[in-house]
């Protein structure tokens, strides 16, 4: 039988060689394969750090491919919305896995982004040349916090309602054209039918189709100017006689390689959480949403999804309505300016100065403690305490221009430790 | 070598199909912005509403629903009304100056009858529905609380005509709707005029 088989692999991979070159006279399939898989090099040193990038794309994708089963059977409608999810959950066949996919999915791809994101802060890959691609991986971050607080408004169950009632109240503080923003928003005198059928429209269609185009914007721009690395130099600065970096190695089949057992342990902390823990504890499913909206009964104790709560947490501390939605819309939009705000010359954090290490580790603190306080009830002590984390969450960006002109880097190396 | 192609016409073209077609988003915008608004059946779901209070006992409270909003009728006693007087240094706007209501409820007890107050069960902070309180002095809230409302969400305080107290999230009092007296015991919600 063999020599049927190899002649018939033969003739196949002819075919194969000849369907190759038909695409590719009429798209550049090859050529796109090499740019951004087969010959995009990389630095050799990544660490697991860089590994989150990777990993958004994964549960990006999850969320993409469960979100529209989950549309199979979900009706956007106040009658029907909690009834229907409840009906995925009991009675379509393996419901509660599609539906567990994507709340889990949700909180996932949060943990893995404000990873990767701290990852750019403890590299510099903010910095010159790579602007362009923070500021599109910011607006990336809004879009995904606004697909989740659109989703979180569709099971309709009493926290989704007074969430959003509260969120979609924070718009009726801007002066003067506050209350009609907020009233364009609702479709409504309140969060009703409208509000919901819109909010489905919003994270079904509007916010994906917008979040899709900036992922492949993103990843552009990263192949345009070459990715970062561990040590925060640029290999493109070392290139053999082929034009290759010296310190680089191809994406495809080095990087993937890693990148595949990196999937692989995150798939199964995943899995562990979706499998054994969906609700965790009520931090990635809120137990007063186990109830339907009730219009007449705020919950007790009222807390957004753990993704929002620093932020909430700087709503909370502040005594003035106004005041403290600016505020908090600051927090948010400061990372933004990042890369104009540190002046310091050096990327690595490997090689900067101690104030750097001590300011991150101020930040990361703060954002953690504000966290925390976002979920816990309002009390005098906590209130003290999210107003001091507050200020130092805001001091780590409006004096950043100041501590990093001023702090003494370290030399930094020609070429990529191993 | 001179470039002698003429690019007046092409300059011609391009402004004018841009400037039309300005003046065409701009258009088109408008009907797809004002889709967003309410529609005509949510306006229609919002008309006025009759209430009949005749079954509220001095001390007790109902809530109704008026455009998707809790409205709170309290039949306030005498005792709850003068403890109104008391508090009013600690209140941030005892005289309902930067606060929402009819001309009629900018009275120390914000109601059109002393003792029957009906304001909406919405913080003016960010829309949560305040727990009414009335009883004096609560371990929770201290052995001063004279009696209002408490909202769970970010803890502002109200006193029992819904005003706010100072030091607190929400900026201004608890909202009065328009409404009316129809008879002594039916109360019109979403309209001053009797007529329904």
């Amino acid at each position: 039988m063999a020599p049927i088989r190899s002649g018939l692999m033969h003739h196949l991979g002819r075919n194969l060689t000849a369907l190759t070159t038909w695409i590719d006279a009429r798209f550049p399939m090859t050529k796109l394969l090499k740019e951004h898989i087969t010959e995009y090099y990389a630095a050799k040193n990544f660490n697991f750090w860089y590994g989150f990038g990777v990993l958004a794309t994964v549960v990006l994708a999850i969320q993409i491919v469960s979100g529209i089963l989950l549309t199979m059977n979900y009706k956007p409608s106040a009658e029907d919305a909690f009834a229907s999810v409840e009906y995925i959950m009991r009675d379509v066949n393996w419901g509660w896995l599609i539906r567990y996919l994507h709340s889990t999915g949700g909180s996932a791809l949060f943990i893995v982004v404000y990873l990767h994101m701290f990852r750019a802060m403890l590299y510099g890959s903010y910095k010159k040349p790579r602007e362009l691609i923070w500021l599109v991986g910011m607006a990336i971050y809004l879009c995904l916090m606004a697909e989740g607080f659109f989703g979180y408004l569709l099971p309709w169950g009493n926290m989704s309602y007074w969430g959003a009632q509260v969120i979609v109240s924070l718009f009726g503080a801007v002066p003067v054209v506050g209350e009609g923003l907020a009233e364009l928003i609702r479709g409504d005198f309140y969060i009703s039918d409208i509000t919901l059928n819109r909010f489905f429209a919003f994270h079904v269609i509007a916010v994906p189709l917008v979040l899709l185009l900036l992922v492949v914007v993103h990843i552009m721009a990263l192949h345009e100017v070459g990715s970062n690395n561990p040590d925060g130099i640029e290999i493109k600065e070392h290139k053999d006689a082929d034009g290759k970096p010296l310190d680089g190695v191809a994406f495809h089949p080095y990087h993937t390689s890693k990148d595949l057992v990196i999937i692989l342990v995150f798939a199964i902390a995943f899995s562990a959480v979706l499998f054994f823990a969906p609700e965790l504890g009520g931090y990635f499913l809120e137990h007063a949403n186990f109830e339907p909206a009730n219009m007449l009964q705020t919950p007790e104790h009222i807390a957004p999804l753990w993704y929002f709560t620093p932020f909430y947490a700087i709503l909370r501390a502040v005594p003035d309505k106004l005041l403290g939605v600016i505020l908090m819309g600051l927090a948010v939009m400061l990372p933004i300016f990042l890369p104009w705000l540190d002046r310091c010359k050096v990327k690595s954090i490997r090689y900067r100065g101690w104030v750097y290490k001590l300011a991150l580790g101020i930040f990361v603190t703060s954002f953690l403690v504000l966290g925390y306080l976002g979920l816990q009830p309002v009390s005098d002590t906590y209130t003290l305490v999210a107003r001091v984390f507050t200020f130092t969450y805001f001091a780590f960006f409006v004096l950043m221009p100041f501590y990093t002109s001023w702090e003494k880097p370290k030399p930094v190396p020609e070429r990529v430790t191993n | 070598m001179t470039d002698n192609r003429d690019f007046t016409r092409r300059h011609f073209l391009t402004a004018a199909t841009a400037v039309t077609g300005g003046v065409g988003l701009v258009a088109v915008a408008v009907p797809f912005v004002a889709s967003f608004g309410p529609s005509a059946r949510a306006y229609a779901l919002g008309a006025p509403v009759e209430v009949d209070i005749s079954k509220v006992e001095p001390g007790a409270m109902i809530k109704v629903v008026w455009r998707g909003r809790v409205i709170m009728i309290v039949h306030r006693t005498d005792d709850m009304l003068t403890r109104l007087a008391t508090i009013e240094d600690e209140l941030a706007d005892p005289a309902s100056l930067e606060s929402e209501q009819p001309q009629f409820a900018t009275n120390p007890q914000r109601s059109l009858k002393p003792e029957i107050l009906v304001v909406e069960g919405v913080c003016t902070h960010l829309g949560c529905v305040p727990i009414p309180r009335f009883e004096v002095g609560p371990a929770d809230l201290g052995s001063d609380w004279p009696g209002g409302f408490f909202c769970p969400c970010h803890g502002s305080k109200f006193d029992l005509a819904g005003r706010i107290y100072s030091g607190f999230p929400a900026p201004t009092n608890l909202r009065v709707p328009p409404h009316s007296f129809v008879t002594e015991n039916i109360v019109l919600i979403g309209a001053d005029s009797g007529a329904t």
